[in-house]
């Protein structure tokens, strides 16, 4: 039984989706994380098992890798592939409240900018931790982070600018949502940033590790 | 039409010029906003780019057609001008150097990840495709498919470049340092992969652009002298911005620049010009340190 999981985590973590996947080629030919899920759940382990000490662990393995640059963008993309293939099989559990969700988070890159490589993987890590992730897109607004978190009603907002013109807007997005949600976290991040700017325009949370966010994450809903 | 190797056989070093969005910026382009558009809304004010660098003594100048593809145009619903945005950029420049630098048309990344299935291999050789042939009717001398990432993508835009035009082509990608202490693109590529790969899609010219100042790519260009025979390229960038006094702010000087460019040489880049960051100042200065260099062979 353990084995299926780590079997599933290991899928994960190397970007095998399902068997018809060549990639990796030394996994050629055996199931991936698709089938081993289904295979999983109809051997009766608990879906939040399977989600937890399987496809959660497999993203958390990829994203360390990722940090110490022993994984790349292609990696992590692969492995968010395998870990969102296999989720059509949790996901009805989530639907009849047999597992819930950690909680939700909006995401997007901050007005002015068009990077969304790095935000789409800061995506990926946490939702592959167990969250929901709406992600609005690049070029947002403050009006549009506001406006969506009306609708959505998150637990947090996350906001990624990569040039250093752009990141200077997110002082001003970062004070129009609090001005509207004064408790909402707001996490932000981008390779021009510093924890020194982050405090300067009053962001509650920064790192240049995706995977320091999503513990971050985990901790304000434990602490909820 | 091989003009560029003629120039870089005569002269043996080779100066391009510097950045093109900073300067864009300093003009009054706002983050966000179209830069290829200008071509056609704004043309003299483009020219002034071009006109300042072959005054500073770049040899090789590039066009403000960086993002000329179908994916980046298609933010500003400006897919269907790809052609007239990327001919008008390669005019701009022709006029503005007034035939004292060679035009080298930009091409850069498309930004989107082929592997995530957004997009397909045809799809973007057909962008590519438009985007050298009308550099190329605009007056391009050759090919810079620069600030690239992937393999994959950049075999697809040399073969693009190959297939439709008769120009010489220069191909550069970005590196970042690993923890380790080694260079890789953002897709984990190193200079080696890239030129066990690259090579032989048919380029004349490889080497580095963008990364994190101009030291740094002495290393890389070590790395890829190691591997490859073709001349080496560098456009460096002048350090990562930083902010100072609500302005950006690049931290490398075009004294500091002009310090580092020996090492470059000796490395053994053979076209030295700058990325983000860089002015006419800092291209004057690699021009005259290149100039000595120059007369020393
Ligand atoms: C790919 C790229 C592009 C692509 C973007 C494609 C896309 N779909 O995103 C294209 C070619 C379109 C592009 C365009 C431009 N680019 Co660009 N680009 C890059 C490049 C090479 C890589 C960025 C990237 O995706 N990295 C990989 C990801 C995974 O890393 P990341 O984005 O940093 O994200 C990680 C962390 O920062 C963090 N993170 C990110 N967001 C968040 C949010 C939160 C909440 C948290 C916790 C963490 C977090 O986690 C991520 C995963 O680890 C960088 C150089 C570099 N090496 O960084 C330049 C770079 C960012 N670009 C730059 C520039 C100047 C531009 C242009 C202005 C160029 C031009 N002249 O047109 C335009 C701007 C367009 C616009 N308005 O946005 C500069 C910015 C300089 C600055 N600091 O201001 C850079 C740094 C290049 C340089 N060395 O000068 N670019």
């Amino acid at each position: 039984m353990e084995n299926i999981l780590e079997k599933i985590a290991l899928c994960v973590e190397r970007g095998k989706v399902n068997k018809a996947s060549l990639f990796p080629a030394d996994l050629k030919g055996e199931e991936g994380a698709d089938e081993l899920t289904l295979k999983a759940i109809n051997s009766g382990i608990h879906p939040s098992e399977i989600l937890n000490a399987g496809l959660i662990e497999g993203m958390r393995r990829i994203g360390e890798k990722f940090r110490l640059n022993k994984a790349f963008v292609p990696d992590v993309l692969i492995s968010a592939k395998a870990m969102n293939t296999a989720m059509i099989h949790i996901k009805p559990f989530f639907l009849s409240n047999e597992i819930k969700s950690k909680g939700k988070v909006l995401i997007g890159t901050v007005m002015g900018d068009l990077h969304d490589i790095g935000k789409n993987i800061v995506g990926m890590i946490i939702r592959g931790g167990g969250w929901e992730v709406i992600d609005v897109g690049v070029d947002v607004t403050p009006k549009k982070f506001v406006e969506t978190a009306r609708t959505e009603k998150p637990d947090a907002i996350c906001l990624s600018a990569l040039l250093t013109t752009t990141m200077l807007n997110m002082e001003n997005i970062v004070t129009e949502i609090k001005g509207v949600f004064p408790k909402m976290p707001v996490l932000v991040g981008g390779a021009p940033l510093t924890m020194e700017y982050a405090k300067s325009i009053n962001a509650d949370f920064y790192s240049p590790d995706p995977q320091k966010a999503l513990d971050f994450l985990n901790n304000i809903k434990h602490t909820k | 039409m091989n003009r560029l190797s003629e120039l870089l056989g005569i002269k043996k070093l080779l100066v391009c010029d510097g950045a093109w969005g900073t300067m864009l910026q300093n003009k009054g382009l706002k983050p966000g906003e179209c830069p290829e558009l200008l071509n056609l809304t704004y043309p003299k004010l483009v020219k002034e780019i071009p006109e300042a660098y072959s005054k500073a003594g770049a040899e090789l100048v590039k066009t403000n057609s960086f993002g000329g593809n179908k994916y980046r145009l298609s933010h500003y619903s400006l897919e269907r001008k790809i052609f007239e945005i990327n001919k008008t950029a390669a005019e701009i420049s022709k006029d503005g150097v007034k035939d004292k630098a060679l035009i080298l048309g930009s091409i850069g990344p498309s930004g989107v990840i082929l592997m995530m299935g957004d997009t397909s291999e045809e799809e973007m050789y057909e962008t590519y495709s438009i985007q050298a042939s009308a550099l190329e009717a605009g007056g391009a001398d050759a090919l810079l498919i620069e600030t690239f990432s992937d393999i994959q993508e950049a075999i697809i835009a040399i073969k693009a470049a190959k297939d439709n035009t008769n120009l010489e082509i220069i191909s550069t990608f970005t590196f970042e340092k690993t923890i380790d202490g080694d260079f890789k693109t953002m897709m984990g590529y190193t200079p080696t992969q890239i030129c066990e790969e690259v090579e032989k899609a048919g380029i004349g010219y490889i080497g580095t652009n963008c990364g994190n100042g101009f030291e740094a790519m002495a290393y890389i260009i070590k790395e890829f002298k190691e591997k490859s025979e073709l001349p080496l390229v560098v456009n460096a960038n002048a350090g990562l911005p930083t902010i100072r006094d609500k302005g950006i702010y690049y931290p490398e000087t075009p004294e500091y620049v002009s310090s580092i460019i020996s090492k470059l040489v000796e490395a053994g880049a053979s076209i030295i010009g700058g990325c983000c960051g860089t002015t006419p100042q800092h291209i004057n200065e690699i021009r005259r340190v290149i100039d000595i260099m120059r007369s020393k062979c």
